[in-house]
């Protein structure tokens, strides 16, 4: 166990670091000196090398990647060459939105699924357990952002009665924060909920019919007994997998729906950073999102192990 | 690759159908001029020669979609195409090799690969290079050559402990003609679902990458794009939003359901290797 979480974590920041080299190389074939860019046509050499110092951009590649790339563990993302001001901290200030984003989504699609996926595949001989797996194939064709048009066109253009975009701080007013967030939260969980309707049902299908389900059946449990006590643990190994797939999904859906409901989150200032051509910046929120990614795809082996002790010898 | 016709297969080729003879048509006749600017006829209603109306700028809604229906097509067969080119070869190389470093190495590099969405990379590429169908389509064609490689490498695993890959391997053939002549041959049915899926996806990629600004320049129609011009207008013409959206989600679940129903069309011993998502 100790050794296959070594191993998984060793795999984890070997990724982080080649991920890190692919984003900054990425920017630094960028034509143009951020020092010229900055001071424009009619800046004097002098001013131009003054400025490259203070930005650090005169120093050899590896060294400013090595720079950049140690601050990163410190969450020291460099300083803006267009705004000046402390990337990391604008980093910061968001990610807590996003977060909640993709969280509350996670969690509507759970709420959504894990019912709706288990009735499907125990009924699934019966119309509405077919009905269930149709919607969920109609669902999966809806991106997040098409799925937050039409919810703001019943919620609040129609009903009225949730506001159709904004943000409102947690501590500033918690009811309008939840309000603000609900349709966003539905847009991405609805989708999301309904491809992991799927894999849920799927994957209570095949514990259905285990040999050990039987026998639970046999000594008396209900259906629905047998299934909780002996049959969610089993399935739940190929949903989680599923599921760590899908938030990295439901991480990059953020991004449009941010976008969508005018959410200032990693989106947000990712979308206006590209705008804006602050590229540090930019590439301070594309590692941000990618090694979110990779931290996923780690915390779902260490699940994996956690969940299926058959698992742990293996790869 | 023989079967019997199922209903998700004929739903999905209807509607990819569909798609394709809208983009085709589009070539030679559009009920208005696509990109036409025209003050008079500013948000026309539905009629009068505007089947689904105008839009704020009074081009016909119905004509902008039958081009971007072109576009949605075109990213997706390049975007697919650069993703299958790239993916397979590197499936079947770590599907045959017995160095397992390799095979290693290569799933590695996909899961690295994996962790930047279409949508990262097309953001990066936009920011370095400007964003535009280029940028949009090299993107979601990179991203997706992880699920390609994975179906690929599945399927050649599979097929490698068959005895008629014994057989030939035993005859003293060499890997490269047992991957030309038996290897690609058999895992051929399960590389045109996956690519069914992954073209579902792409439109899903490019549609978000349109509204956001990072793919297809204006004035060139696409669904995407449409969308989020018509977010300002929800309150007063919803109807602008509501035909793009339709169109998205009909050309996607016409390419999952032609995925689903080939799957069971062309080789149902297969059906256990899932595409990939």
């Amino acid at each position: 166990m100790i050794l296959y979480l070594l191993k998984r974590a060793a795999v984890f920041v070997l990724s982080a670091a080649v991920a890190g080299v692919l984003v900054f190389s990425f920017m630094a074939v960028l034509p143009g000196d951020p020092a010229e860019v900055a001071l424009g046509v009619n800046a004097t050499p002098e001013a131009v090398a003054e400025l490259r110092k203070q930005f650090g951009t005169d120093r050899p590649a590896a060294a400013q990647f090595f720079d950049w790339f140690g601050g990163l563990a410190t969450g020291d993302f460099g300083t803006s060459y267009v705004t000046s001001s402390p990337i990391g901290e604008q980093i910061n200030d968001r990610l807590g939105v996003t977060a909640v984003l993709v969280g509350g989504g996670m969690l509507v699609a759970l709420l959504i699924a894990v019912p709706a996926g288990t009735f499907a595949a125990v009924h699934h001989r019966n119309p509405l357990g077919v009905a269930i797996s149709a919607f969920s194939q109609v669902g999966i064709a809806i991106p997040a952002f098409l799925a937050g048009i039409l919810l703001v066109f019943v919620f609040a253009v129609q009903a009225q009665v949730l506001p159709s975009g904004g943000y409102v701080p947690l501590a500033e007013d918690p009811v309008e924060w939840f309000r603000g967030l609900l349709l966003p939260w539905l847009s991405l969980g609805l989708v999301q909920g309904a491809v992991l309707t799927r894999y849920v049902r799927s994957a209570v299908l095949d514990v259905m019919r285990e040999d050990f389900l039987r026998t639970a059946r046999a000594k008396g449990r209900g259906r629905m007994g047998a299934l909780w006590r002996h049959g969610l643990r089993n399935a739940s190994v190929p949903v989680v997998t599923v599921l760590g797939l899908q938030l990295a999904t439901l991480l990059i859906g953020a991004v449009v729906v941010e976008r969508v409901f005018v959410i200032p989150g990693l989106g947000d200032l990712l979308l206006n950073a590209v705008a804006g051509r602050d590229l540090l910046l930019v590439q301070g929120v594309v590692m941000v999102l990618v090694l979110a990614v990779l931290l996923i795809n780690f915390l779902v082996d260490v699940a994996y192990a956690a969940l299926d002790p058959r698992l742990r010898g293996a790869r | 690759m023989k079967g019997r016709l199922n209903a998700s297969l004929v739903s999905g080729a209807v509607l990819v159908g569909l798609v394709v003879a809208m983009a085709l048509v589009s070539f030679v006749w559009t009920p208005h001029d696509p990109v036409l600017v025209d003050a008079g006829n500013k948000l026309h209603g539905p009629g009068d020669g505007y089947l689904l109306g105008a839009d704020k700028f009074g081009r016909d809604t119905f004509s902008q979609l039958m081009v971007g229906a072109r576009t949605t097509l075109y990213v997706g067969i390049v975007a697919v195409g650069i993703a299958a080119l790239i993916g397979t070869p590197l499936g079947v190389i770590a599907g045959m090799t017995r160095w397992r470093w390799l095979s290693e190495l290569v799933m590695r590099a996909n899961d690295l690969v994996f962790a930047f969405p279409a949508l990262l990379l097309a953001v990066m590429l936009g920011a370095v290079y400007g964003a535009g169908t280029l940028t949009a389509m090299i993107a979601i064609g990179v991203a997706t050559v992880p699920a390609f490689a994975r179906v690929a490498r599945a399927a050649t695993m599979q097929v490698m402990v068959t005895d008629y890959i014994l057989a030939a391997r035993a005859a003293g053939r060499r890997r490269l003609p047992v991957a030309f002549r038996h290897v690609l041959p058999n895992i051929g049915s399960m590389l045109i679902v996956q690519a069914s899926v992954s073209f579902a996806i792409a439109i899903l990629a490019e549609a978000a990458l349109s509204f956001l600004g990072f793919g297809t320049r204006p004035p060139t129609p696409s669904w995407g794009r449409m969308l989020q011009e018509s977010q300002e207008l929800l309150f007063s013409t919803p109807r602008l939003a509501l035909w793009p959206g339709l169109a998205i989600a009909l050309a996607v679940l016409g390419f999952n359901l032609l995925g689903d129903g080939l799957r069971d069309y062309l080789d149902p011993k297969l059906r256990r290797i899932r595409a990939e998502r």
